[in-house]
């Protein structure tokens, strides 16, 4: 279980105070399979840096299975089970594919690590020994980031935009896999960022993160009828002249 | 063999060498012949004018290698020698140099390695130096190979130098001459930390038609460490040429690097990247998010950017 008691995240820059996160609580529960949407710049990947101690927050706590990890480092997070797939993933100039699942999961067998490379869709004969570096695709590398936090003994799996670049022919099987992993893991919190019809439709609860705020939660047949009007007019940042005409458009 | 544990693992961090080695092989210590080995087809002579070698490969010889290390380990050592390889005519070998320096005295050790290869035509040379240095004295560790290479017609040279720490001063100065179809592959591994000086100079000289040749330079400073590049590219022909020159750079180093294409062809297609840069702070914390710390993470970055 991990929560979020009235986190804000605010970023001081030159032109001043930008407030990204504002007073978000939120407890998501063992076992359970979230999904977090809403319009570009919301801040739910703020959200998941935060839970993560990516970003420290400027107020509030992180809670860990009741204990307070608001100052804990990220490598500490990482051993009490919280684990971050990012929505960009770095690469890495001379650390092969192996090397860089064993250091996701120093505990894997070779075996393992075949195993999983053939369930995210890559062939292990083929990419094993490749670097993670330019030489791999967006797409490449993002079944790799997901592959590190799938095979790792995660407690709370956050999962930002798993399905992002990945080619269409591979798209089910990735969301499969995810779905998959979830329910074959005992108690695990899944945190999914996406858009992504068939997640929305797979989770207990989403939740829609826009201009920094938790907007609303609910099951797909609540939340979904409120997105497509929401995300096009309420919670998208618009500049004035354009929130006229959307006002207009949708008879606010 | 006389080695003591020094020499044996000098012998391990330069040449790899475990044993004797099983092809041709020529160890050099203190300035002396400690123990040499031709075989049929590769003669290896001391050199009658000035201290070195020549080491004769005859033609069509394949799947062979020759060893010629060197080691130091004491300190006020000036070791000079000049050593000239021949290659015949298609054959491929591998050539493992190197030196190690073992120093605990308050004296400068030194070895400077002036080396010529020939490389008749189409034969082919993998070529593999390492500089290793160690000791706790204060005593200097300085290293300044001098390599030129001539690489006649279809000729192929790979060559892999590395150095990880360890060696106080270093210049290296390389030349390489390409003739048609000629062909080089040169890859540079270099981190250098404390006060530590570092220079390179490489001059490939794209000569014969369709020649080719490519320089790939990685580098890691730390420390108030300081390395020079200057890599220069000279298109004389239809030729293709390539340099990429990456550097790390940390604490208080200072890094300079200076790739330069000269062509003197319409045909000479010449290509250059150089970036210097700090370690990516995204690839350090996806590293934290697996459970390592800091330190861990940045050893884990450096020892995969200079494999
Ligand atoms: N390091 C940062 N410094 C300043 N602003 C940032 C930083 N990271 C994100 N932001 C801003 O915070 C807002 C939310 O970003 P993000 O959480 O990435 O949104 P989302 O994932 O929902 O698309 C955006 O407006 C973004 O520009
Ligand atoms: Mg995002």
């Amino acid at each position: 279980m991990i929560s979020l008691e009235n986190v804000s995240l605010k970023f001081e820059e030159e032109k001043g105070i930008v407030h990204i996160l504002n007073d978000i609580s939120i407890t998501f529960e063992p076992g359970k399979l979230y999904v977090i949407t809403g319009p570009n710049g919301g801040g739910k990947t703020s959200v998941a840096k935060v839970m993560m101690g990516i970003h420290n927050p400027s107020s509030g706590k992180i809670i860990l299975d009741d204990q307070d990890i608001t100052s804990c480092s990220i490598s500490e997070r990482a051993f009490k089970g919280v684990r971050y797939a990012f929505q960009n993933p770095p690469r890495f100039k001379g650390i092969d594919v192996k090397w860089f699942l064993k250091l996701a999961n120093e505990a894997i067998t070779e075996a393992d690590i075949s195993l999983i490379l053939k369930k995210i869709g890559l062939c292990p004969e083929e990419y094993l020994e490749r670097t993670v570096d330019a030489g791999l695709s967006g797409g490449e590398m993002k079944r790799m980031e997901i592959a590190s936090v799938l095979l790792s003994k995660a407690k709370v799996a956050i999962l930002d935009e798993p399905e992002a670049g990945v080619d269409l022919w591979g798209f089910e099987q990735l969301l499969n896999l995810i779905i998959q992993s979830h329910h074959k893991a005992i108690k695990r919190t899944t945190i999914i960022i996406s858009h992504s019809e068939k997640f929305l439709k797979a989770a207990d609860e989403i939740i829609v993160v826009a201009n920094g705020k938790i907007q609303v939660r609910g099951n797909y047949a609540e939340i979904h009828p409120l997105i497509q009007e929401g995300i096009n007019c309420r919670w998208r940042k618009v500049c004035l002249e354009e929130e006229k005409e959307d006002e207009i458009k949708c008879g606010r | 063999m006389k080695l003591n544990a020094v020499d044996e693992r000098l012998l391990k961090e330069v040449a790899q060498l475990h044993t004797v080695p099983s092809g041709a092989y020529n160890i050099r210590k203190n300035g002396q012949l400690l123990e040499r080995n031709s075989l049929p087809g590769i003669n290896i002579f001391s050199k009658k004018d000035r201290s070195g070698i020549d080491v004769i490969v005859d033609p069509d010889i394949v799947n062979q290698s020759v060893h010629i290390p060197v080691i130091l380990s004491e300190g006020g050592l000036d070791d000079l020698v000049y050593n000239t390889f021949e290659i015949g005519e298609n054959s491929e070998v591998l050539i493992v140099a190197g030196c190690g320096i073992h120093n605990d005295s308050a004296l400068q050790s030194k070895h400077d390695g002036i080396h010529e290869f020939y490389l008749r035509k189409g034969s082919k040379m993998r070529y593999v130096e390492k500089h290793y240095g160690e000791g706790e004295g204060t005593g200097e560790r300085v290293l300044n190979p001098v390599t030129k290479i001539h690489i006649e017609e279809g000729a192929t040279a790979e060559l892999e130098l590395v150095q990880i720490g360890g060696i106080d001063h270093t210049k290296r100065v390389t030349e390489v001459y390409i003739g048609e179809r000629g062909r080089l592959v040169m890859n540079e591994r270099l981190l250098t930390h404390k006060s530590q000086q570092a220079v390179s100079e490489v001059t490939v000289d794209l000569q014969g038609a369709d020649s080719s040749g490519e320089v790939l330079s990685r580098s890691v400073a730390q420390e108030k460490s300081l390395q020079i590049f200057r890599i220069s590219l000279i298109g004389r022909s239809r030729c293709k040429g390539h340099v990429a020159c990456d550097s790390i750079i940390m604490d208080q180093a200072d890094v300079r690097s200076q790739p330069e294409l000269c062509a003197k062809n319409a045909l000479a297609e010449l290509t250059h990247e150089a970036a210097i840069g700090k370690l990516a702070g995204d690839q350090i914390i996806k590293l934290m998010t697996f459970g390592l710390s800091e330190e861990e993470a940045i050893r884990v970055l450096l020892d995969g950017y200079l494999k």
